[in-house]
């Protein structure tokens, strides 16, 4: 099958091409915003709908705009859909809206969005790219929460908030502190690397 | 090269692209930004208010001020404060007293500014109570300014009356080290954690020092209001 169905471009994202785990993208809100489970669901459906709007936006004005422009045009479209997050999130909720912080503006320099704008939705008709779009977003949501999880058990002893120990549990601070960012990637990092290995030479070792 | 070959690019159809590109950002921009002013606003009012009934629990009502070098304007009705305003809440019980004064201090801490609210009584000229509006202090560390039992105690009653000539503050309020408290104005530092308490410290005294003398001279206007 040549081309790929929807459904696949939207897998690409969440497996194959994981923004976070195999593409090793969009690094600094990864590390700065996933103290918490709820933080990093929130900064990973922010970025979600960013990456579907500027690609499907990107996607249909692909043949409007000149090459030589595409890049101004693709971050001023991107900066557009962070904006309108932005206000978005201000009206839902200001806890929120300050415990993500200038994040949510930096979503702008995030790689990933002018990584799928320029080397998908520019070239694929508007259906195919936003399914692509959401599953990298999709990606690195579940990326974000991964890692976010793993941060708020160990360095708070909390899951969405909710206390899993009881009173006597001693938070491991650093892990909510930006080295903990570090070690948890490092450790999901891992685990996919030996996931992948394994697959590897499973596929070795069969005869075919 | 293959460029030659392809259908050149005027200028005008670049400058169209990106006026293109631009009219439909901007429409969705204002657009989305008229569409939750309201409730972002609302938001904000819920937010202060809530911060407010923290530090006063009897509050009832909150009525935001500019304190002007010329005297004091409730901020209703103005979109913007006037360049040298100090901003301040009147808060008011439901007898719609005056129970208070609350403000926001300002200083750098550790990691980023660490902003506080603190309840002002005009009777006794004194801070009753800090609340933190934001702070990214170190948990476990900085932090502890929002648990500190010792150190929320230092702003049971700090002593922040005016000198006799009413142009600033008798005693500059002072962070001191860990365990030399030695007046009334002066705030105990949590051991550890100094350099947040000094911006605890430092951001009220110069709110107070900025805010009290405009304010006090006006009280009777504030107690008429409600």
């Amino acid at each position: 099958m040549s081309v790929p169905s929807n459904f696949d471009e939207f897998l690409d994202g969440i497996w194959k091409q994981n923004p976070i785990f195999v593409m090793v993208l969009g690094m600094c809100p990864t590390l700065a915003v996933t103290v918490s489970a709820v933080n990093a669901i929130s900064m990973g459906l922010a970025t979600t709908f960013v990456l579907g709007a500027s690609c499907l936006l990107v996607s249909l004005l692909r043949h409007a705009i000149p090459k030589q422009v595409r890049i101004a045009s693709y971050i001023l479209i991107i900066a557009t859909f962070v904006t309108v997050v932005d206000y978005a999130i201000q009206a839902i909720s200001l806890d929120l809206y300050e415990a993500l912080g200038a994040y949510i503006k930096l979503i702008v320099a995030n790689c990933i969005l002018l990584g799928r704008a320029e080397a998908h939705a520019a070239k694929n008709p508007p259906l195919p790219a936003t399914f692509n779009a959401i599953g990298m977003g999709f990606g690195f949501t579940l990326g974000l929460f991964a890692i976010g999880c793993v941060r708020e058990i160990l360095g708070a002893g909390k899951l969405f908030g909710i206390s899993l120990f009881g009173e006597h549990f001693q938070p491991w601070v650093v892990m909510v502190l930006p080295p903990g960012g570090f070690f948890v990637l490092a450790g999901w990092l891992i685990v996919f690397a030996a996931f992948e290995q394994y697959k590897s030479k499973r596929i070795q070792g069969v005869p075919s | 090269m293959s460029d030659t070959k392809e259908k050149q690019t005027s200028s005008f159809e670049m400058v169209r692209a990106l006026g293109l590109v631009s009219v439909i950002c901007g429409i969705i921009i204002v657009g989305i930004y008229q569409f939750t002013l309201p409730a972002a606003d609302a938001n904000r009012k819920l937010a202060l208010e809530r911060q407010v009934f923290k530090i006063l629990p009897d509050a009832k009502n909150v009525v935001t001020y500019y304190a002007t070098g010329k005297g004091i304007i409730a901020a209703q009705g103005h979109d913007k404060p006037p360049s040298d305003a100090v901003v301040f809440y009147a808060v008011y019980d439901s007898a719609k007293k005056l129970m208070g004064i609350a403000a926001e201090a300002s200083s750098a801490g550790y990691a980023d500014q660490v902003r506080v609210l603190y309840a002002y009584d005009p009777e006794k000229q004194v801070i009753t109570g800090i609340g933190v509006i934001s702070m990214r202090e170190t948990p476990g560390i900085g932090d502890r300014i929002l648990t500190d039992k010792a150190f929320l105690e230092n702003f049971a009653a700090l002593d922040v009356h005016l000198s006799a000539d009413l142009q600033s503050l008798a005693n500059a309020v002072k962070t001191v080290k860990h365990g030399t408290r030695s007046g009334l104005w002066q705030i105990d530092a949590i051991s550890g954690a100094t350099v947040t308490s000094k911006a605890v410290g430092r951001g009220i005294n110069e709110s107070a020092q900025a805010l009290l003398p405009r304010l006090l001279p006006q009280l009777d206007k504030l107690r008429k209001a409600s």
